[in-house]
């Protein structure tokens, strides 16, 4: 079989790799270099998604197991079901765009070469992450990829992006290596061998107690930096803040999808009586969560630190409804992992725009754009309001699908979040009122409406997200499966035990 | 009593005494070849020569061992393939040392003083710097090192193992002490060096006295069997037992013994500072694995004690006093300390395990710190004539250094990312392989305290790694720092850094090598 899991790693890793051999000559040429990888990769994900058994989502298709460190039992093993191929969609869709959006960015031809070459080697990262299916593989991906989203943060950015990228990775490393005890354990409780560490020889294991409870904690520590949770989560607005438009909007977008995607595929799957007796606790936080970044929100007057903490909020969402254990939230929040992406991801982009005209991402010094870039205005509202979970627009199928399935286990939990809805409307509206209603403010310069190149890279989330909106079925088919297996892996012990 | 002359079987020694003959061939070619010019080149080739035939040697060794391996001089040595795994380690750091040592600047200036023996900033001295004087001692010096470390690998006998512990380090003592620049810190450093170094010898010959006086037995072996009879004095023993590993826990530089670190690091001639970093502690680990496993084994509970406290105030004070370095060589120091700290985690429980991650543990260790300091010889100060002066070790001189040469602040970055133990380099497989063994020995609270250690080292990395590249050179300090091109540096420099890398992303081959050499020859001997 052809193994396009492996190449969708290799296209953009060879990306990267060339753009930064790029001779003299070609170096003007990086951006349409670039370009071309990623259509690429969008091309060749389209024809393995078509070849993709929709009927059978629930199995990992286009699996490869190649034998890559036999002596400590790790191997190069891919595999996507309906949620990792959802994933890697909303990879390979968003950094096209992140590319598009960083067109104009960089007067200096090699610092934009660089950056666009990190670009590329965090797709392939991100790829490589979420078609892991050896648990070493995917702890040794988790882990480089911080190295070039270091790069991204700490060279590309505000004033504080330093400090920023420092502080990102001091967190990530620190849950990376916490995680990675219990990598090493695993090795032991397993099964052992030439292949100790696929993922498929590691579920169900007979785990003492104590040990499966200490090993989900490492793990769940780690998944819960990325996908910030509170009390976890404040290295986020500093890098929203510091960091570039495009690399915030990879990160949140994307990036921080594998902190949820790790609980699904690897938490509950590996250590489903842990993640039972901690389920209470992690609402709790969750719930938490969704209150305090919804509230931080919108007390922000920097807009890529209220977007960021919106995040936060709605990564509460996703964790409630992951740990619920209830197939139609399971499937809300595998949903949401996805419209998540493609609204934070725009809306960060479109502040990206703003503050590339105007200089600062305060909201105070805006004011009355409508009227001279209503192009501008409207997409912003659009973008703003899939975040505000507006009923057509496809955040609000998933929102509702986690609070209607976790409802009849966690009444209270989904009672509180709900009240994130109206904090929401809050913090979205107040913010489009400020920026884009009232008096035209005199200092702030010439306006400029929405571009081609910017429109390109923002219409086609909102169609998207629109398209979701309606007929929320083509994104279900693929998650109903994973997100029911992932329910039973949980559920099945404790019905037998 | 007659004394029977033993039968020598000369055949496995061989790798050792090629090393040997050829230092003391060296030293004869001092005598006779007067130019300097042709004694430098002369000398490198016959120290290459030497170590790459010795090299070779020993994979015929490996290729041809039968069995477990062979016991020479009546249990004296014991060359098994742990030992030939680490005595070709030992070679290939060997051999990139003394190119390291070889390297020139630009300018024609060599790492070493021309002429030792003069007072720093003496008249004697600038004579002999104007009269191109070199000090091509180095080489024989730097075999006798080698030769004394492999032979450290693979003894199986305190007393003999003292003849080797000496036989390597007074050759580091001189070499220490013989930078070009810097000479009183390099002398500071060397006699420091020095002090602690035979203080230790006489604590660690102690230990094999009182040893001695508990089992009757210097050997190995003897010393294990002893033991398991029953009957010695226990108290002597184990007084014994410690004080033997306290001497070696000196030469692995973990902490309490590890104060001359950052002083010899500093001092040292920067090729100096990269052999001893890499080697030293792979001879000093070599010989307490042997030890612990096949002598000491019978104390293991009584001695975890000192090995888990070692490790854990080694991996502590080293990141801590590292987080607040100035100097880059003595920042690498401190991380020196820590990473022997990792090393003694992986002792914990003496598993088998232990064998084959501690050789790939101090593999990459040892590459990436002959790496670290070849970049360091490469960056150097530029004088008010506008001549390149000393190495520019002060953290704040490299700020920018991605700019200058990204090539040479990439390869430190690896190198960076390899001690910090980041995936896909070699720090990350030596660093999962020792966790393993700790993890199967029961260590793991030791491994807990090891990731928070590896966690907050990373930021000291981290650090140089932003300075290189995310800060921008200080204005007006552009012309201050020269980087240097010599050759047979970038040589060292771009073999290591692929080496890393290869080790990190397809290590299955080392590892499996390492492998095959967990096995540790016991006999009782005569």
């Amino acid at each position: 079989m052809f193994p396009f899991l492996t190449i969708l790693v290799a296209v953009p890793a060879v990306g990267a790799a060339l753009l930064w051999a790029l001779p003299a000559s070609a170096r003007g040429r990086a951006r349409e270099i670039a370009l071309a990888v990623t259509g690429l990769e969008l091309a060749l994900f389209a024809v393995m998604a078509m070849q993709f058994d929709k009927s059978d989502a629930g199995a990992f298709q286009f699996s490869e197991v190649y034998s890559w460190i036999p002596q400590i039992g790790t191997s190069w093993a891919l595999g996507v079901n309906g949620l990792g191929l959802l994933m890697i969609a909303l990879s390979v869709i968003l950094t096209p765009l992140a590319i598009l959006a960083a067109w104009r960015e960089d007067k200096d031809e090699s610092r934009r070469r660089h950056y666009l070459a990190l670009i590329l080697l965090s797709l392939a990262f991100m790829v490589g992450i979420f078609a892991a299916r050896d648990v070493f593989l995917f702890y040794v991906l988790f882990e480089a990829m911080l190295i070039p989203l270091y790069f991204m943060i700490g060279g590309f950015g505000g004033a504080q992006r330093r400090y920023a990228a420092v502080k990102f990775l001091l967190y990530s490393l620190a849950g990376g290596l916490i995680m990675l005890v219990a990598v090493v354990a695993l090795y032991f409780v397993g099964p052992g061998g030439e292949q100790a560490f696929l993922t498929d020889n590691l579920s169900g294991l007979d785990l003492p107690v104590t040990t499966e409870r200490l090993m989900f904690l490492a793990f769940f520590l780690a998944f819960a930096i990325k996908a910030p949770m509170v009390p976890l989560h404040t290295w986020l607005p500093d890098v929203a803040e510091s960091a570039r438009a495009g690399t915030t909007a990879l990160l949140v977008a994307v990036l921080d999808k594998i902190g949820t995607f790790g609980m699904i595929t690897l938490c509950l799957a590996l250590f489903p009586e842990a993640a039972r007796w901690a389920a209470p606790v992690i609402i709790v936080l969750a719930v938490v969560s969704v209150i305090y970044g919804a509230l931080l929100a919108i007390g922000q007057r920097n807009m890529f630190r209220l977007v960021a903490f919106t995040s936060v909020s709605h990564f509460g969402v996703m964790v409630l409804g992951i740990f619920a254990f209830q197939v139609t939230s399971m499937e809300g929040a595998a949903f949401y992992m996805f419209n998540h992406g493609l609204s934070t991801g725009a809306l960060f982009l479109l502040v990206g725009f703003l503050v590339s005209r105007y200089g600062t991402a305060d909201v105070d010094a805006y004011g009355g754009l409508q009227k001279v870039m209503p192009v501008f205005a409207g997409t912003f509202l659009v973008v703003g309001l899939s975040a505000l979970s507006l009923p057509g627009l496809s955040p609000f199928v998933s929102e509702i699908m986690v609070f209607i399935g976790a409802y009849p286990v966690a009444a209270a939990a989904v009672i509180v979040s709900a009240v994130s809805v109206v904090l929401a409307a809050l913090y979205i509206l107040l913010t489009y009122k400020s920026v884009f209603t009232g008096p035209v403010r005199a200092d702030l310069g010439e306006a400029r409406e929405l571009t081609l190149r910017e429109r390109l890279v923002t219409w086609p989330l909102v169609g998207l997200m629109l398209l979701l909106g309606f007929l929320p079925g083509i994104a279900i088919d693929y998650l109903s499966a994973p997100a029911a297996d992932a329910v039973a892996q949980v559920t099945i012990e404790e019905a037998g035990a | 009593m007659t004394f029977v002359t033993p039968e020598i079987a000369w055949a496995p020694l061989a790798p050792i005494l090629i090393v040997l003959v050829a230092a003391s061939a060296a030293i004869l070619i001092e005598a006779f070849v007067r130019t300097p010019a042709t004694r430098r080149v002369v000398q490198l080739a016959v120290a290459l020569i030497a170590l790459v035939g010795a090299l070779g040697t020993a994979a015929v060794q490996w290729a041809l061992l039968e069995g477990a391996g062979t016991v020479v001089m009546d249990g004296m040595i014991t060359v098994d393939r742990q030992a030939l795994a680490w005595q070709s380690m030992i070679l290939v750091f060997g051999v990139l040392g003394m190119i390291l040592f070889a390297a020139r600047t630009r300018a024609g200036e060599e790492a070493f003083t021309p002429l030792g023996s003069t007072a720093p900033g003496s008249i004697e001295e600038t004579l002999a710097r104007r009269k191109g004087l070199q000090l091509t001692e180095v080489f024989p010096l730097g075999l006798f090192a080698v030769g004394g470390m492999m032979l450290f690998t693979s003894v199986t006998d305190y007393i003999f193992l003292f003849v080797a512990l000496e036989v390597f380090s007074l050759p580091l003592y001189i070499l220490v002490a013989l930078s070009r620049r810097r000479r009183l810190l390099s002398q500071e450093g060397a006699l420091k060096y020095f002090l602690l170094g035979a203080f230790s010898s006489a604590i660690f010959l102690f230990g094999a006295a009182l040893v001695y006086g508990a089992t009757a037995h210097t050997s190995y072996s003897a010393v294990a069997y002893a033991m398991e009879l029953g009957g010695a004095n226990d108290a002597l023993l184990v007084t014994g037992a410690v004080l033997i590993v306290a001497g070696l826990l000196f030469k692995i530089g973990a902490v309490p013994f590890h104060s001359w670190t950052p002083d010899a690091y500093q001092g040292a001639p920067t090729p100096v500072t990269a052999f001893m970093a890499a080697a030293t502690k792979a001879a000093a680990t070599a010989a307490l694995l042997r030890i612990m496993f096949t002598s000491l084994h019978p104390l293991e509970w009584e001695l975890s004690w000192l090995f888990w406290a070692a490790a854990i105030a080694s991996m502590a004070l080293g990141t801590v006093l590292a987080l607040v370095q100035t100097d880059v060589k003595r920042m690498l120091a401190y991380s020196s300390v820590a990473h022997a700290g990792f090393i003694l985690v992986a002792f914990a429980g003496l598993e088998g395990e232990a064998l084959s991650a501690l050789p790939f543990y101090l593999l990459a260790y040892g590459l990436a710190s002959i790496g670290a300091f070849a970049v360091v010889t490469q960056v150097r100060e530029r004088t008010e004539d506008g001549s390149v002066g000393a190495e520019a070790v002060r953290l704040g001189q490299w700020a920018g250094l991605g700019k200058r040469s990204p090539l040479l602040a990439g390869a430190m970055s690896l190198f960076l990312l390899s001690f910090a133990g980041i995936p896909l380099t070699a720090g990350f497989v030596g660093k999962f392989e020792a966790f393993s063994a700790a993890i199967a020995g029961g260590g793991w609270p030791l491994v807990l305290i090891a990731v928070i250690a590896s966690a907050i080292a990373a930021f000291f990395y981290v650090r140089l790694v932003v300075l290189m590249f995310l800060t921008d050179v200080p204005d007006g300090a552009e012309d201050d720092i020269a980087v240097e091109d010599s050759p047979l540096a970038r040589l060292v420099i771009w073999v290591t850094a692929v080496a890393t890398v290869l080790l990190g992303i397809l290590p299955a081959g080392v590892l499996g090598l390492f492998e095959d050499a967990a096995v540790l020859l016991v006999s009782l001997g005569a």
